[in-house]
């Protein structure tokens, strides 16, 4: 005798909301569209806002940058609130791991005191500069136009935060939780010669209208730079010099930069193949902000890696740029 | 020749798989069922770990297939890049 399992299908009455159907088709969509496409107003605002007559409430004249439709930034990584928080809970999870471990094993006293002198002077201002990228983030965040790039820009600006505090605690564990590194490094920030090249960038950054100008600005431009001097050269140098047990430390920081940069290359690549209008856009843009942005950090890095760094990290933004088919 | 088959969990994960089997395997037979996608082809089908994570937009390991896999038919060749299913007698 044989048993015949028998199942009953209910088909779903739809496959999902009518605006995401209309996108791409009646299927079962992903979480990601749900949350993501048209789901910002476009139509009937009851007035302009006070502080900005010319504009709507949410309008994309706010950028140079012009697309046809702002929802082809779709976000590589797919994240809505969900995934976000759980790919982001996961990275915490190792950060803090890999945080006790150094504590527990006492690590900080292999360091010599000239790394340290190093980590506080060169290295912990670094979260006042993610600080300014929250701003920047956020800044576009609030008057970007689609939630494909809202929401992503949102999530990069509360990420700058969670670095900014693993930078901190490194300065913390220096200093065994009195706090002193980080005023030192703050006045450094505020004081130190090699610093305000960098400090006047973020300020001008923060003042730029443009939320696209600033994003360029921002994650494209000195990011780039950034994240190879500091957690790539930077890294490689402290290896040599019997250091290696930092990188823990910033390898939140590190895996973060790989993450973000896929999605930052993708908005690229798409606002340059709208146009040529828009690319020739974006290549302004990077070229006045990258000349500023290598002057910024000229004494940073040669205090840091040496001579040659800085040109390193510019070949670096070169190839990503070229690849996202700019300056080709 | 008999078709090789492969069912995965119908899942947030599972659907970007089925996305990218759909584009690397032309002619492939995608059925929804309760809970389960299960797609047939004829011959020979592929999974491979580049396509997927391009879809996924993050690392993915060709094991982590395995996370979602419910039943396949069809002799498997695994390597780190490439999942192929085919009948080889």
């Amino acid at each position: 005798m044989s048993v015949e399992i028998k199942t009953a299908i209910l088909e779903p009455v739809r496959n999902t909301f009518a605006h995401i159907e209309r996108r791409f088709g009646d299927k079962p969509a992903t979480r990601y569209q749900e949350a993501t496409y048209d789901v910002a107003s476009e139509v009937n605002f009851h007035y302009r806002p006070l502080w900005q007559p010319e504009f709507e409430l949410n309008d994309p004249g706010r950028t140079k940058i012009v697309m046809k439709d702002w929802y082809a930034f779709k976000d590589p990584r797919q994240f809505y609130y969900g995934t976000y928080v759980q790919a982001r809970a996961k990275q915490q999870e190792v950060a803090e791991s890999n945080f006790s471990f150094f504590e527990k094993r006492d690590l900080t006293r292999f360091l010599s005191e000239d790394v340290k002198e190093k980590l506080v002077r060169l290295v912990i201002p670094f979260r006042h500069v993610e600080q300014a990228a929250n701003l920047n983030n956020v800044y576009g965040s609030s008057f970007a136009y689609g939630t494909a790039i809202t929401q992503a820009l949102l999530y990069n600006g509360m990420d700058r935060l969670g670095n900014a505090q693993y930078l901190s605690r490194i300065g913390l564990i220096l200093d065994g939780n009195s706090g002193d590194t980080l005023t030192k490094a703050k006045h450094h920030w505020m004081e130190d010669a090699a610093w305000q090249g960098v400090r006047a960038y973020c300020e001008a950054n923060i003042c730029v209208d443009d939320w696209f100008e600033s994003f360029v600005a921002q994650d494209v431009v000195l990011d780039t730079l950034v994240a190879d001097l500091v957690y790539n050269q930077f890294d490689a140098w402290l290896q040599e010099n019997n250091a290696q047990d930092v990188g823990m430390l910033t390898e939140f920081i590190r895996n973060w930069h790989k993450d973000t940069n896929r999605w930052v290359d993708s908005v690229v690549k798409i606002a340059a193949a709208e146009s040529a209008e828009n690319k020739a856009k974006l290549e302004e843009w990077i070229h006045v902000w990258k000349n500023k942005a290598t002057i910024a950090l000229a004494p940073l890095a040669a205090e840091m890696v040496g001579d040659g760094a800085l040109e390193l990290a510019v070949a670096t933004l070169t190839k990503r740029l070229n690849k996202a088919g700019l300056f080709k | 020749m008999s078709k090789v088959y492969i069912a995965l969990q119908d899942n947030d994960e599972s659907r970007y798989i089925v996305e990218a089997i759909e584009e690397e395997n032309e002619g492939c037979t995608i059925i929804h069922m309760p809970a389960m996608i299960r797609i047939e082809r004829e011959h020979k089908l592929v999974v491979s770990r580049e396509v997927v994570e391009e879809k996924m937009g993050r690392d993915w390991d060709i094991q982590e297939l395995h996370l979602n896999l419910i039943t396949l038919g069809g002799n498997v060749d695994e390597d780190d890049d490439l999942f192929t299913l085919e009948w080889k007698q």
